[in-house]
């Protein structure tokens, strides 16, 4: 088994409010993430396929073909656009890390025909970063 | 939990220390080809980097793993406080008998942060310079993933 990883950069803006939490509610949990007028990141995604390289090719999949599904799936929908009001995966959810990953995830995977979609981790900044996996998947090398 | 999907998060956090490797169980002369000039008597130090990596559900309410600003509070608490702007031999309790390697920092800093309330701590990652990094996920099956 053999993991493949692809980085790309999008550049998005996105706001933390709950509407269903008292706008005091809203700072405290959210703290400066919570500015009405919202604010941005430079994100870093990483997509990593597990797969057997094909005898005849050498590779799990074909690059090109991610880096199209890459920016069909995600460049189109999320750069430089508004997470909350321009993606309508995103509706009715905080767009923190951990669920603009997950909706990444569900987008990706029924994309990725060769190999399996193994991890989708998305840097909001150096600092923070969200993994999705298949739950299920065993430790490193048997997903 | 039967989500089909396993979530994770990580966040990175800083300290500067100095330490010493040396063993009490070793001679001078063993110490030194040991450990190399990282045995230099007076020590030195390192902007070390630990990466924490969490999981658990991600609220509904939240779109949250952990609230963060919960959790910088508590490592800050549990190791910042005590291991930034140290000496790691003299300072740190743990290591006045166990050599402060990266090794080692992993697991003491693993023990710190392992009852932090809101999510399961999968692994710690530090890193002592930008060419060498450590990992330690205790007993977790799932800690030790690429």
């Amino acid at each position: 088994m053999v993991l493949i990883t692809r980085r790309i950069e999008f550049s998005a803006s996105h706001l933390y409010h709950n509407p269903n939490l008292s706008a005091e509610e809203n700072r405290r949990i959210f703290g400066k993430c919570n500015n009405p007028h919202g604010h941005g990141h430079n994100y870093t995604l990483e997509v990593t396929v597990a797969g057997e390289p094909d005898p005849v090719t050498g590779m799990v999949l074909d690059l090109k073909e991610l880096k199209e599904i890459l920016e069909r799936e995600v460049m189109q929908r999320m750069d430089h656009r508004h997470l909350n009001y321009e993606v309508p995966e995103l509706a009715g959810q905080i767009p923190t890390t951990e669920n603009i990953a997950r909706v990444i995830w569900q987008l990706l995977d029924p994309q990725v025909k060769q190999g399996q979609l193994h991890r989708v981790r998305l840097y909001e900044s150096p600092d923070l970063f969200a993994d999705c996996y298949r739950n299920g998947d065993g430790a490193a090398g048997k997903p | 939990m039967n989500s089909p999907l396993r979530m994770e998060l990580g966040r990175r956090y800083r300290f500067s220390a100095s330490h010493r490797l040396h063993s009490a169980r070793l001679s001078e002369e063993q110490n030194y080809r040991v450990f190399g000039k990282c045995n230099n008597p007076h020590g030195h130090g390192h902007n070390y980097i630990v990466e924490v990596a969490l999981s658990g559900a991600v609220d509904p309410a939240t779109g949250m793993i952990a609230n963060l600003g919960e959790l910088d509070s508590f490592v800050e608490r549990q190791v910042l406080e005590d291991f930034d702007c140290k000496s790691l031999n003299q300072d740190v309790p743990a290591f006045r008998d166990r050599v402060p390697t990266t090794e080692n920092l992993c697991i003491e800093i693993f023990r710190r942060l392992k009852s932090f309330p809101q999510a399961k701590l999968e692994r710690v990652r530090v890193e002592e310079t930008g060419k060498n990094s450590f990992e330690y996920a205790g007993d977790n099956p799932e800690g030790n993933r690429p």
